[in-house]
């Protein structure tokens, strides 16, 4: 086969599997535009009624509230901890790294259903209430790790001679911090941010188990599901969908923007 | 690379940075997984730690018909692996070599459905797959077919499954495809090789270790999913995770399920272990 052959194939396998990728998330947009109680497709009679019924709805608010809540506090917690963590991580030469570095992974590794249960346990066994709070840190506990890599990416591409010239010319630690250090690794922190809270927003296995008697969007969606169809919840799958990939893009706009603004 | 101002007391800067992440690591690590371990040997039915431990969980285990179960679960997250490496290979050497200037926005674009919630995306297979959903209800008003839903069968669990994980193969995968460099493909070309065993002998071997961890990775998640068999499979199979939950929510009785869920933490752990053990993870992250 030719290189052009090949180039053309792999090209076109990409895109059906991207087809693949997307293809339920239109399903759900188009269920939510039906104005029937129950989803038959092709669909006689379109309608907004759901999405005006399910934003009017108190409940959903509430569980709308709740998400923001835990992914905010989940995204600020994990940035501040993640940001040193990646300096430890990739930046400083130090006695247990490699170790550490083992021990940041090993949630990632781990099957979230397990670790949902497990810090279930935990709060019972030490006498804590579930609730959005303990669902906070069932998330960080699987965020952290993953925003800790995310930023030692960035961290592994700076070049540690950049602080050292700063103390040379006689900058004090915090100056160093301020105007050298967090400049440079910026972009690392935000996008660390944008996956803290995109995970937080989306998760589902952790906040099972962990948000006691609140509950997230995820999980309201799971028990609707399995108590069967109300077009409820193809409106809210919509807006998750289209809320990550709109502050995606958003957010990948932005960097573009910073970028060429630099250049 | 040593560190400036090393202060020379006390704790080095790095174990200083790597110190809250440590701790809660502890607590929310370290500490749930030890009460999981703790409640596997209580007596069954107890609902806190103060009792004698005995093996009763464990034995019952071995006594019931919890192998199938996880039989199950390693079944469908070991197809689920084949089928991903074979899909994403392809993607992944486009992203890391043929792409260029798209890589970027063809990642985004992969990216995405990680960040919605996976049950919402496995709805959205029912509504396409479901009788009179988009696919049947296609089938139907255009050719007047009606074929059996597919729902509910174990093929398609295992198309949910690989269509959940999909993204935790391609990344890691590119990122190894990337680093093989490209002046020993071109040398070994050079040489007289084939395409084939440039594959073989070069491509393969070096991007092997971002390859590893993407097998890693999906493999762990896939032999804890929950959802996809639950959904799409309307319990026509029952993974491991289904026996867990059961265990500590209609039967009340969790030091079972701790006990189940401490002999899924070991086989997951051992591969883990041995997997990560091999690789150098500077190499891996670092190099671009």
């Amino acid at each position: 086969m030719t290189d052009r052959g090949r180039r053309a194939l792999i090209w076109a396998w990409t895109l059906a599997v991207l087809v693949f990728l997307y293809l339920p998330a239109l399903c759900i947009l188009l269920a939510s535009l039906t104005a029937s109680r129950y989803f038959l497709f092709p669909i006689q009679k379109w309608g907004l009624d759901w999405w005006r019924k399910t934003f009017e709805s108190l409940e959903i608010r509430q569980l709308f509230a709740n998400s923001i809540t835990i992914a905010f506090c989940v995204m600020v917690v994990a940035v501040v901890i993640a940001f040193f963590g990646a300096l430890a991580f990739a930046r400083y030469n130090w006695k247990g790294r490699t170790v550490f570095q083992k021990i940041v992974l090993l949630p990632i590794f781990f099957p979230q259903s397990v670790l949902g249960l497990a810090l279930l346990l935990w709060f019972n066994a030490i006498g804590i209430q579930t609730s959005w709070m303990t669902a906070i840190f069932a998330h960080l506990v699987w965020i952290i790790p993953v925003v800790t890599l995310v930023i030692s990416i960035q961290v592994y591409s700076f070049d540690p001679a950049l602080e050292e010239a700063a103390f040379d010319l006689g900058a004090s630690r915090w100056q160093v911090f301020r105007e050298v250090t967090l400049p440079v690794l910026l972009p690392g922190i935000v996008s660390g941010a944008f996956f803290a809270f995109l995970l937080s927003w989306g998760n589902f296995p952790l906040s099972l188990f962990t948000t006691g008697a609140d509950a997230t969007i995820p999980k309201y969606l799971y028990a609707k599901m399995v108590a069967g169809y109300t077009p409820g919840v193809p409106v809210l799958g919509t807006v998750s969908t289209f809320g990550a990939a709109l502050l995606l893009l958003g957010g990948y706009w932005l960097v573009t923007l910073r970028r060429r603004a630099q250049s | 690379m040593a560190a400036p101002h090393e202060t020379g007391k006390g704790l080095s800067q790095g174990a200083r940075n790597a110190l809250p992440l440590m701790l809660f690591m502890i607590i929310g690590f370290a500490a749930p997984l030890l009460t999981v371990i703790a409640y596997s040997f209580m007596p069954p039915r107890s609902f806190g730690l103060t009792r004698a431990p005995t093996l009763d969980n464990y034995a019952d285990i071995f006594a019931s018909n919890s192998y199938i179960s996880f039989g199950w679960s390693m079944l469908f997250a070991a197809l689920t692996v084949a089928l991903l490496a074979l899909i994403c290979y392809p993607i992944a050497y486009g992203m890391a070599r043929l792409f260029g200037r798209w890589s970027p926005i063809l990642t985004l674009l992969f990216t995405i459905p990680l960040f919605v919630s996976e049950n919402v995306r496995l709805y959205g297979w029912i509504l396409f797959l479901i009788k009179n959903g988009v696919l049947l209800g296609t089938l139907k008003s255009w050719f007047g077919i009606e074929p059996e839903s597919i729902l509910f069968t174990p093929g398609v669990v295992l198309l949910g499954m690989v269509y959940v994980y999909l993204p935790f193969m391609l990344f890691p995968m590119t990122l190894g495809v990337s680093m093989v460099p490209n002046e020993t493909r071109e040398a070994a070309r050079d040489l007289g090789a084939s395409r084939w065993q440039v594959f073989r002998e070069v491509e393969l071997p070096l991007s092997m270790p971002g390859i590893m961890i993407g097998l890693l990775l999906t493999f762990v998640l896939a032999v804890g999913a929950i959802a996809e068999a639950k959904v799409l499979g309307g319990q026509t199979i029952i993974p491991i995770t289904h026996d867990i939950e059961i265990a500590f929510t209609y039967a009340q009785n969790w030091p079972l399920g701790a006990a189940l869920a401490v002999l899924l933490m070991i086989v997951v752990g051992t591969l883990v272990m041995l997997v990560l053990k091999r690789f150098d993870l500077d190499a891996i992250l670092g190099k671009r």
